[in-house]
């Protein structure tokens, strides 16, 4: 592999990487606060990156004006399958869990597979102005991607950090009971903590539509990719999806340059397998089993 | 006479009875009695690992992919009958299921992990086949038709994979009920219901959970066999994927997890309305089947989480159907 093609696999793999975290932190934060891994993560950006091709491609809207109808829409669609079918199976069985959500993705997947047709879709937008900088070559879609998605990132950060909700809701992720015991609304909490993880991938529809395809099987590879980072990066841990998505991107789009065909899939789950048998609790997590 | 020899009984007239199915029946309905039987086989492995060891694993279709890629690559590049064949790819799904829960308990890796875990496995094997040309890479192996023979696993008429499946998913149900009842059967639900327990009382967990994964991964790959020899094609996605995998523990989730006859009855209530949407529906809608499963197993967890026969077996004994019983700890304990 020459530098230049190593050069260009990296700076690709880190601005996608971005956009992977951000994906991630939403499924971290609801995996941290609810303890429920949600299957259908990635069927929830599936619906947002159809919301926002049909505004982009149809309305004619920019992308990035879509924010405002794909953060609330992504919310109120959070909130209700929590409300509808998480809450009622907090207390259940971990592979009950599993199941209902497994089986919201199937349905998700489907109906759009049956509203959608199988047909790919791709959204021209004026993002795909190609930006040379020495002998890489990044798209404008690509770069605004990287730097919205770090820049949610961070705003959530600071929002769980320093706003009394947000500490509510860390709270809640830390010991349900003992908040309720200090006097927060720890249900609250939980539909807070549902909710904004689905807005997070509001915000990822649509800075990746400019540059990404929708079909109704995208969020199979993006929902199973998110388990690798959020593991990676520690269940729960804000920073760590951050650094995992960086890490996992770089890792896909270098390895897609330096191996034959799609092994470089093969080379993020067997990351995976690694990170969850050497070091469970993530690559930052304090003390490991 | 004692339960377990009713229930052995049972089986047996069962099978009996429906040997003669085919005598009178039309191949539209052959054709879902084999469905039935090879998922209701395909589950009941899955339940010997998920159900009675507690093991959730949301990869089996790794095993299955095994199973149909081993006996029709050495049918198609060597001639050697499926019949032989199943037993190489069970053998090498046994030790890969062996390899895989050797590091996963090894390493402390339950609940939710170890279904990330196998789900991560059986999606690298997707990725990991189709970049192997001598198996057809994406485009998948085909399973040449050789004509009617028996001694090929290959029949004319759909009666005859027809008797195979009966005769796996018979098996598989006698196999259970040996489990249920046997010493191997209790160390496996000790393991289940509280581990470090059983470890204190001395059951080598260890070993039992081994043996679970091994003999369910060696049982799954017969079915893939079975699957490829009937539907004689094969993809990395269509046997490896999320969605086979997902397929398998369905029924046994839906039917009752744990018990002997969940798998079966999940696959009798399921597979007939998929196979009914699928044949009503398919022409407009694609992908109805798999809405009308993902339905069903949203419904059935939000208002049976036990499964068909939890309901069954709780209004028999008067007991509410709450999952608490079952005895699974939540995700993220630990």
């Amino acid at each position: 592999m020459t530098t230049a093609l190593f050069l260009q696999a990296l700076v690709s793999g880190i601005l996608m990487g971005g956009v992977l975290a951000l994906i991630s932190i939403g499924l971290t934060l609801i995996w941290g606060v609810l303890k429920i891994i949600n299957f259908a993560h990635g069927e929830f950006l599936m619906i947002g990156m159809y919301l926002v091709y049909f505004l982009v491609a149809k309305m004619g809207w920019d992308p990035y004006l879509t924010l405002i109808v794909s953060i609330p829409a992504l919310f109120l669609i959070g909130v209700v399958i929590f409300e509808l079918t998480i809450r009622p199976i907090l207390k259940y069985p971990a592979i009950n869990q599993i199941m209902l959500t497994v089986g919201l993705s199937l349905v998700l997947q489907n109906l759009a597979l049956i509203f959608f047709k199988a047909d790919v879709l791709f959204a021209q937008t004026r993002y795909n102005t190609a930006l040379t900088i020495g002998s890489v070559v990044v798209t404008s879609g690509k770069l605004i991607a990287f730097i919205g998605s770090i820049l949610a990132t961070f705003i959530l950060y600071w929002l769980l950090q320093n706003t009394d909700t947000g500490r509510g809701i860390r709270a809640a992720a830390q010991d349900g009971d003992a908040a309720t015991l200090m006097g927060i609304d720890v249900s609250w909490a939980y539909l807070l903590a549902f909710g904004i993880g689905s807005a997070c991938l509001g915000v990822a529809a649509s800075l990746m539509i400019p540059f990404y395809y929708v079909s109704p099987t995208v969020g199979e590879f993006f929902g199973l990719i998110a388990f690798v980072i959020v593991v990676l990066g520690g269940m729960g841990n804000f920073l760590g999806a951050l650094a995992g998505g960086l890490i996992i991107g770089v890792t896909e789009s270098v390895g897609a340059a330096a191996l034959p065909g799609s092994l470089s899939r093969v080379l993020v789950f067997a990351v995976f397998v690694l990170i969850l048998l050497y070091r469970p609790l993530g690559l930052f997590g304090g003390k490991q089993r | 006479m004692k339960a377990v020899d009713r229930q052995v009984t049972f089986t047996v007239v069962l099978f009996v009875v429906l040997l003669f199915i085919p005598t009178f029946a039309s191949q539209y309905i052959i054709n879902i009695g084999f469905m039935v039987f090879l998922y209701a086989f395909l589950a009941t492995a899955w339940n010997i690992l998920g159900g009675y060891a507690g093991q959730h694993s949301l990869g089996h279709g790794l095993f299955l992919g095994i199973g149909a890629y081993v006996s029709t690559y050495l049918f198609v590049s060597a001639g050697i009958t499926p019949w032989l064949g199943m037993w190489v790819g069970a053998v090498i799904a046994g030790v890969t299921g062996w390899f895989i829960g050797y590091l996963c308990f090894r390493y402390g890796i339950k609940g939710a992990y170890f279904a990330l875990v196998t789900i991560a496995l059986a999606e690298a094997a997707v990725y990991v086949a189709t970049n192997i040309q001598a198996i057809g890479g994406a485009g998948g192996l085909e399973v040449p038709w050789k004509g009617n023979n028996f001694w090929i696993m290959q029949f004319g008429s759909r009666t005859g994979y027809y008797y195979v499946a009966l005769v796996a998913a018979f098996l598989g149900v006698l196999l259970t009920l040996w489990i249920a009842r046997s010493r191997f059967g209790y160390y496996l639900i000790s393991v289940r219901e509280n581990e470090d327990a059983a470890e204190a009382l001395g059951v080598n967990t260890m070993k039992a959970k081994l043996m679970a994964i091994t003999l369910s991964a060696f049982m799954t790959a017969i079915g893939g066999t079975l699957y490829a020899q009937y539907f004689t094609y094969m993809n990395p996605r269509s046997v490896f994927g999320e969605g086979p995998s997902v397929q398998i523990l369905l029924f046994a989730i839906i039917g009752g997890i744990g018990t002997v006859w969940g798998p079966a009855v999940g696959a009798l209530i399921l597979v007939p309305i998929a196979e009914i949407t699928r044949a009503e529906l398919s022409g407009s809608f694609a992908g109805a089947n798999l809405l009308i499963y993902g339905l069903i197993l949203v419904l059935v967890m939000l208002f049976m989480p036990k499964g068909v026969l939890g309901i069954l077996g709780s209004l028999g004994k008067g007991k509410k159907n709450s999952p608490g019983e079952i005895g699974h700890e939540p995700v993220g304990s630990k």
